[in-house]
């Protein structure tokens, strides 16, 4: 010890000022880039703010405005609906995936990392290869789905089409979560290790009672997985309802055929930096905040009671 | 207890040799062309064979003098990065913008206003076609001068035109004749899909908010209301309605759905998809690089609801260059500008980008050397006294995204052409009304501010 020192500070005091002198810079950053700009995000959801100009206090206008906003909600609603049916369908497609892979075969190492590989294209090469793939006319999906289509044609004598996946409002989102299923790599990979933490054992106690595969999947598989599931999950909750870059790439920075495919986090950057109304836009972060927030306390409030951690 | 060591050891001495060579090398590289000059940093949104044309006029402006040197920078999403740089006070002192930023960056306070520098520089009204001079103004100020300008025009492709029987030479002259063009020039697959358009409101769709004013009117008053429900607009919205009623909207946007970039051989203009467009000057750079061999096309003003064979109607548009509020050299800027609207200089920029003049007074040379087959027409109509400034509100994103969804929403016979103009008036109304008003919370400060920065 420096001679001096030790006599003014306590050594348990000490040992406190080195470990915030170590955090100092994460609590800096902290401060600046997350709470400072959230309590001023927080100030502008009240005012008229367009960032050239100093911000004017509105009250609670922007929440009024926002709730009579025909716009907000279908992007509420798109947001939502996204988060509905793509978390599960993921889950259930990375689930299928890795039990798949888990099983011992040839080249199941070449398999784990073809499956594995999409996710490392990044969000916006894969929004412009979507853009082709979902090409009405021309796209590989509708070359693939045309046959079958010809042949219920041709079984039933009707005419029917593949859809044009981009440009009819009512297919839109519904090829957007197809191209989400192109990243389940990531979460496929977190189930795989998942899968070879199960103990053997429990298969094989389960086995000796006579269970078939499914009740084994049912009762060992999923419940000793929940822990896995539940992380997943949680992630791709708050991923889903931020998801920007691919549908702004795939429509070309616009909200796609009659908005479906405006998303909450690409009207707030419309808000903020199209319409340069930073105030409506703060208020409308906010309430993504306040939504995520909900909804995750939510989960874990259901993990607590649906997750079995170590088996139990 | 932590050890401290008390000697430095050679990792970090290695570490700090390469921090500084870091640093370093992010520092600005000293520039012989660029010493005891002042540096202007001028950003513009053009890239390819329009960048170089500008870059040769920066080139001829830097080497014809010793005091400014202009530095220039192609930048992407020119609009967002112009106002973040403006508001983190670190603005270009020049940019290349489009027109109808103007109404929004004014207000915002994203801009200079130009009228003294301009007038020292002996820049006036009188030295412009004056259709591009009223594009340069918002709110009585002058905020900008031209760059390139463009007037809009029809475009037919005389190939398609006389596989259906109809004279290649001969446009249609009101709308009613475009629509019966129209009919003659849409073909059916066997399948009863559509093979080929006439004509399609939505191919490009770049000018949706201008289309009122070939209905007889134009969208907004110039002042607090939008003329959404004045009978221009009335008939613009009925019109987009009769296409799904005659060629069915699931057709419209199948063979939408094929139609390739703009700027490739897919163009649905270069590949007989669609025989009549309208755009601007500029598609002639468009359809020399990628339309095939022998492409045949004509321009003509674009048909109105009444024929005006004296004065045609067109819509005008122009790039304009702007000195941001804030920025350090402003009248090293006008200098450059100034330098630009000389008219050999700007003759120069708009032929090597294939583009009419803004001047007033146009060469006999310009006209000769210029390589598009159309300048006179284009040029014939940029002087028409009818010719229009393109409609640029304080809201004009909103409005434009707007219209392009309700339009493909009428497109597709999701919504009545009432139905969509009915919402539509209610939104944007709603949405050029608070931008009014936070124009009047502000306008006094504003006005004062720019008052004080044009007084003698």
């Amino acid at each position: 010890m420096e001679p001096g020192v030790g006599s003014v500070i306590r050594p348990a005091h000490r040992s406190t000022l080195q470990g915030l002198l170590f955090v100092a810079p994460w609590i800096a950053g902290f401060l600046v880039f997350n709470l400072y700009p959230f309590c001023a995000s927080v100030w502008f959801s009240l005012c008229d703010y367009s960032v050239l100009s100093q911000p004017v206090y509105l009250g609670s206008k922007n929440f009024q405005d926002l709730l009579h906003d025909p716009v907000f909600w279908q992007a509420l609603k798109n947001t939502l609906l996204f988060a509905a049916v793509s978390i599960p369908l993921g889950t259930a497609v990375s689930i299928g995936l890795a039990i798949l892979l888990n099983q011992p075969a040839g080249a199941q190492g070449l398999f784990r990392t073809l499956f594995f590989l999409p996710c490392l294209v990044p969000a916006i090469s894969l929004a412009i290869l979507w853009q082709w793939m979902l090409n009405g006319q021309m796209g590989l999906v509708n070359m693939a789905l045309r046959p079958w289509f010809d042949g219920l044609n041709s079984l039933f004598d009707c005419s029917l089409r593949p859809p044009d996946w981009l440009n009819d409002p009512s297919w839109a989102l519904w090829g957007l979560i197809l191209t989400g299923l192109w990243g389940t790599g990531q979460a496929m990979v977190i189930y795989l290790a998942g899968l070879q933490e199960i103990p053997e054992e429990l298969y094989e106690a389960a086995s000796l009672d006579g269970t078939s595969a499914w009740q084994r999947f049912l009762h060992v598989t999923l419940p000793m997985l929940s822990p896995v599931i539940f992380f997943n999950v949680l992630m791709g909750l708050i991923g889903a309802l931020q998801t920007f870059a691919v549908p702004y790439i795939l429509t070309g920075g616009g909200d796609g055929p009659g908005r479906s495919l405006l998303f909450l986090a690409t009207y707030i950057y419309q808000n903020a930096f199209d319409f340069w109304n930073m105030g409506y836009a703060s208020a409308l972060a906010l309430v993504l905040f306040l939504m995520i927030t909900v909804l995750t306390l939510a989960a874990v409030r259901f993990g607590e009671k649906k997750v079995h951690y170590q088996g139990r | 207890m932590i050890h401290v060591p008390q000697r430095r050891s050679w990792g970090f001495w290695l570490l700090a040799g390469l921090s500084l060579l870091t640093i370093s090398g992010c520092a600005p590289k000293a520039d012989s062309r660029t010493e005891g000059r002042v540096v202007l940093e001028y950003w513009e949104k053009w890239t390819g064979f329009e960048r170089e044309a500008m870059a040769r006029v920066v080139d001829d402006f830097n080497n014809s003098q010793d005091k400014i040197f202009v530095r220039f920078l192609s930048v992407s999403r020119i609009d967002q990065k112009m106002m973040l740089a403006t508001a983190g006070g670190v603005p270009p002192d020049l940019v290349g913008l489009w027109d109808v930023n103007l109404p929004s960056y004014a207000e915002n306070n994203a801009l200079k206003p130009l009228d003294r520098l301009a007038r020292e520089a002996g820049l006036s009204e009188a030295d412009y076609n004056p259709v591009f001079w009223k594009l340069c103004h918002y709110r009585g100020y002058l905020w900008a001068l031209p760059s390139t300008p463009s007037v809009v025009a029809l475009h037919w492709n005389k190939k398609m035109f006389r596989e259906a029987g109809l004279d290649p030479e001969r446009p249609p002259r009101t709308l009613d004749e475009l629509e019966t063009f129209n009919e003659k020039l849409t073909r059916k697959n066997p399948d009863g899909s559509l093979a080929q358009i006439g004509h399609m409101p939505q191919e490009p769709g770049w000018w949706l908010p201008d289309f009122p004013s070939w209905f007889g009117g134009p969208s907004w008053d110039g002042g607090n209301r939008l003329l959404l429900d004045a009978p221009p607009n009335r008939d613009f919205f009925a019109w987009l309605e009769s296409y799904p009623h005659r060629f069915g909207g699931p057709e419209l946007f199948k063979l939408r759905g094929g139609f390739g970039n703009f700027a490739s051989p897919d163009n649905p203009f270069f590949n007989s998809k669609v025989a009549m467009i309208l755009q601007g000057v500029w598609m002639d750079n468009f359809i020399r690089k990628y339309a095939p061999e022998g492409f045949s096309y004509g321009v003509a003003p674009f048909p109105e609801s009444t024929a005006h064979p004296l004065a045609p109607l067109t819509i005008a548009q122009t790039d304009i260059l702007v000195i941001p509020a804030g920025a350090r050299h402003p009248r090293e800027a006008m200098e450059f500008i100034a330098f630009v609207q000389k008219q050999k200089n700007m003759e120069a920029l708009c032929m090597a980008q294939r583009k009419l003049s803004p001047l007033a007074v146009v060469s006999d040379d310009f006209y000769r050397r210029h390589p598009h087959p159309y300048l006179r027409e284009f040029q014939r109509l940029s002087q028409s006294p009818r010719a229009q400034p393109t409609l640029c509100l304080p809201t004009m994103r909103e409005y434009s995204n707007d219209l392009i969804i309700y339009s493909n929403l009428v497109l597709l016979g999701r919504k009545t052409g009432e139905e969509a103009r009915q919402e539509m008036a209610l939104r944007q109304q709603k949405a050029l009304t608070a931008k009014l008003d936070r124009w009047q919370r502000i306008a006094a400060v504003r006005t004062a501010k720019w008052n004080r920065e044009l007084a003698p």
